[in-house]
């Protein structure tokens, strides 16, 4: 345990760090973690000390995100992703026989603190999966041989820095590029157009292109902007007004922010264009910066990929150094920074709203809207939130304009888009396509001759069985943010059903009644029929509180977390069919099994020591 | 339609600019059932219990802005179906065990579960483990009771100036703490005076040396519904 004056001088570094604004608490939980292990009591009340914030407030935000710790975890922490395309791969056997080897239980740290094995939500890397990550560094393409040397080297006591560099490797995997990552846009070129074409043409560029956002809900890119070049700062701290809107003054502060949170299960396109394009990343948000009039962009880069972290700050500070970003940008008197800010494990830190909340150090728990970011954004600022590849395209669009763009694609989805691909396939990885192209041929491509299924844009989006391979990925049809996983006929779909709800219900923020509840009902209800004790009475159930927590809940969350259980009731009931008993009502209450504690401490294990159903 | 109204279930209801359907609603004396809203607060949109159909499209009433010739149902069978199952699920993720509760039939969750016809929990229990704090000398805080509106949070931040209360943890596993190094509700600077310390819709914080004060039968909605009592509240 660390003691009073590390910790004090932990807290004051990191906090100091961040100008002992309490708008960076996140972050300096963050640093203050890495110094100490874990975020002991005496940290919180020091850092409500320095940032002159309630203790509670401090400890509500670190209890809120799963990568902070109020405990020793191990001095090596090792998650496994939780993704079901790598729980098909092996997930489990592996996780289980590296709990095995080292002696400890799944969740639970090792007596002596070495070491703490478990899981975590899908960490982007389903296409070299199964994947853990070691202290916040993934290490791809496990396997029992990989198990076995990463338990020695936990044994040994070996520092990450020392383990194979190859267990670290992260491939790009780009296997189709279209447009925004087959042709090169010259460093600095969308930076340079919309330096001398201005806010508004290159607002009339990007309107003109038809570009719509990246991240799955597909607003407008154009009329986003718009809405928040033209918003003011009212200076009052209103949360029930509507959208006020009128003309644009040069005095209202504005932020860019874009949206690297890329939670979807399923999703790691963002990841590629981050670690290998960055700069066109950087370019679009610039870009969006002169549009609107920002000074000030975030980068919101999800705690998984972290590795990313220095990489990208080095390019940052080379564009500043180039002239790209910082003060009077290319001499044109425009000037606008970026600034990275890491998120800590948590889904929901990707819903715009929520992501804003955790910008400014708080639990991420959605904001009631109206009034929406584009008025009422960062610390109550007009604010754009854009997904990575929305400003990536964006950045193209400045440079050579929008006509080109909008001849790409269909009507009301133009350009390409960058699919996730993994699953059942041989050749898993990045897939850059024009809107419209089929699901059949994206298969075709990708070399999964046996699909069965195909999850398209991540358990909140949409699943479909073979009659509907003929469906479009675009907005018309089937939209997505990017994730594509296959299954292929040996699959059981009920399976996935199952890890999409128990995603859900690990990653509902506990705001809202029906989403904090329903998810956590509906989990149960899977569990159960899972168990072999489900009928038919339980399914109804199912579809009843999947319904509710659709209509009632706060934010898109909870409106989608039943997709995956009504989709595949309807779609794939067999596969429910058969697990079912017959008996109209099964209770959930297994006497039998709540037997096993005494049949354990007694060493029994004979017929009278059990109760039989029947 | 006239400018400034909006249509409540029929009846047409004015509003003024800024209001949300809630207080407008309120000021017209129609009843939109409610349990994370009080109107002493800021709004805060958690329990849903008031969610509304607005144009065809589900809202949570006490945060909607009211808006120009809205079409909006509440009263309805379905609507009310839901907030029955809301109740029934506010039930079962914690431990209410109305016949000793001291709050019995001051309740806001038991009232709406009157009011709604609810007649048994539906769900299964999930019976966590929580905890009851009885630390503080005039103040029991029984987290087994809490529904996490948030409203000792708000009443403690925005009335009494103190911060004794807040949320931590997340999903299902989300619960109040307080602002205290040991977690105590007795080590923070909550007075029995505090607005934070009478706020509780349910039996969470409950003043001690008080139980039974008014016998079981004689309690504010023991005779009437919620519903008659919170439009009676503000006419
Ligand atoms: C639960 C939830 C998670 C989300 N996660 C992401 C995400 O990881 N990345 C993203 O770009 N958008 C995500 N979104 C969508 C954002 O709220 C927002 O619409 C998007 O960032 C806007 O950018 P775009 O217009 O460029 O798509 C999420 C939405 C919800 C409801
Ligand atoms: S729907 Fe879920 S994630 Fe969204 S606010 Fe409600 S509890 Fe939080
Ligand atoms: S009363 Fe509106 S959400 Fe609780």
């Amino acid at each position: 345990m660390p003691d009073n004056n590390t910790i004090l001088l932990a807290v004051q570094t990191a906090a100091a760090r961040h100008g002992n604004d309490p708008a960076n608490l996140v972050q300096i939980l963050r640093e203050v973690q890495d110094a100490l292990g874990h975020i002991p009591e005496e940290a919180v009340d020091d850092i409500a000390r320095f940032l002159d914030i309630p203790r509670v407030r401090v400890a509500g935000v670190r209890g809120f995100y799963h990568f902070f710790h109020d405990r020793p975890h191990g001095r090596y922490e090792i998650l496994f992703s939780d993704n079901i395309i790598e729980h098909l791969q092996g997930k489990p056997e592996l996780l289980q026989q590296m709990c095995t080897r080292l002696w400890v239980e799944p969740e639970r740290m090792s007596e002596d603190g070495l070491v703490r094995v478990g899981s975590t939500s899908c960490i982007g890397m389903s296409d070299q999966g199964p994947a853990a990550l070691v202290n916040g560094v993934p290490v791809t393409r496990l396997n029992m041989e990989r198990v076995e040397t990463m338990v020695e080297l936990v044994q040994k006591g070996v520092p990450l820095s020392q383990w194979p560099a190859d267990f670290f490797q992260v491939e790009d995997n780009l296997r189709r590029a279209d447009v925004l990552l087959g042709e090169p846009l010259e460093r600095g070129a969308g930076v340079r157009a919309a330096v001398e074409k201005g806010s508004d043409g290159i607002l009339a560029e990007i309107d003109r292109s038809g570009l719509r956002g990246r991240g799955g809900a597909g607003f407008k890119t154009a009329v986003k902007w718009d809405f928040c070049r033209k918003a003011v700062d009212t200076g009052e701290e209103c949360s029930i007004v509507g959208p006020k809107v009128c003309d644009n003054t040069a005095a209202t502060v504005r932020y860019v922010v874009c949206n690297a949170d890329e939670g979807e299960p399923g999703t790691f396109k963002d990841r590629v264009l981050l670690n290998s394009h960055a700069d066109l990343v950087f370019e679009g948000m610039t870009v969006a910066a002169r549009v609107i009039g920002a000074r000030q962009g975030f980068l919101y880069l999800r705690g998984e990929y972290r590795y990313l972290f220095d990489k990208l700050n080095g390019i940052l500070a080379q564009r500043r150094r180039d002239g790209l970003l910082g003060e009077n940008i290319l001499g044109s008197g425009f000037s606008f920074d970026i600034v990275i800010h890491l998120g800590a494990g948590a889904y929901i830190c990707g819903e715009e709203s929520a992501l804003i909340e955790s910008l400014e150090g708080k639990r991420g728990t959605p904001r009631n809207r109206p009034p929406f970011p584009v008025t009422h954004g960062y610390l109550g600022k007009p604010t754009v939130v854009n997904n990575v590849e929305t400003y990536a395209l964006a950045a193209k669009i400045a440079a050579k304009g929008g006509e080109w763009f909008a001849a790409i694609g269909t009507a009301q989805s133009t350009g390409t888009k960058l699919l996730s691909i993994s699953g059942d396939c041989e050749r898993p990885g990045v897939y850059e396509y024009p809107f419209g192209v089929t699901v059949r041929q994206v298969l075709a491509d990708c070399g999964a001759q046996d699909a069965r299924a195909v999850q398209v844009g991540g358990p909140s989006g949409t699943i479909i069985g073979e009659g509907e391979f003929d469906r479009r990925l675009a907005f018309e049809d089937l939209a997505t943010g990017g994730s594509f996983m296959v299954f292929n006929r040996e699959r059981d779909i009920f399976e996935a059903a199952r890890n999409f709800s128990s995603f859900f219900a690990h990653e509902s923020c506990g705001f809202c009644t029906p989403c904090r509840v329903g998810s956590t009902l509906l989990k149960k209800g899977m569990d159960k029929i899972a168990s072999g004790h489900g009928t038919c009475a339980d399914v109804e159930e199912l579809k009843r509180i999947g319904q509710l927590t659709r209509a009632m809940s706060h934010c898109g969350l909870g409106q989608t977390a039943a997709n995956p259980v009504l989709q595949t009731l309807d779609k794939f009931w067999g596969d429910y069919e058969k697990r079912l008993i017959s008996k109209e009502f099964e209770p959930s209450f297994d006497l039998d099994k709540a037997l096993a504690v005494a049949r354990r401490i007694t060493g029994r294990d004979d017929a009278w020591a059990h109760v039989s159903a029947d | 339609m006239s400018d400034n109204t909006i249509n409540i279930d029929g009846q047409t209801v004015p509003f003024l600019p800024g209001q949300t359907i809630m207080e407008a609603a309120m000021a017209a004396e129609v009843y939109i059932p409610h349990l994370c809203h009080n109107p002493e607060f800021t709004p805060h949109g958690s329990c849903k219990l008031c969610t509304v159909s607005v144009n065809g499209r589900s809202a949570a009433a006490c945060t909607m802005p009211a808006a120009a010739g809205q079409q909006i149902l509440n009263n309805t069978e379905e609507l009310n179906a839901n907030r029955r199952a809301l109740v029934q699920m506010l039930f079962v993720e914690g431990n209410h065990f109305c016949p000793f509760c001291e709050k019995s039939g001051n309740c806001q969750l038991q009232a709406l579960g009157y009011y709604l016809g609810m007649m048994d929990p539906h769900y299964n229990h999930f019976y966590p483990a929580r905890a009851v704090d009885g630390s503080h000398p005039d103040v029991l805080l029984d987290l087994n009771r809490c529904i996490m509106c948030e409203l000792c949070v708000r009443a403690s931040r925005d009335v009494d100036g103190k911060n004794v209360f807040g949320l931590t943890g997340r999903g299902i596993h989300t619960h109040i703490t307080v602002n205290s190094p040991s977690g105590r509700l007795g080590d923070t600077n909550l007075a029995v005076s505090d607005k934070a310390a009478e706020v509780c819709p349910v039996g969470a914080i409950i003043k001690k040396r008080h139980g039974f004060a008014v016998p079981i039968g004689e309690r504010l909605y023991d005779h009437k519904t919620i519903r008659e009592v919170q439009t009676e509240a503000h006419k």
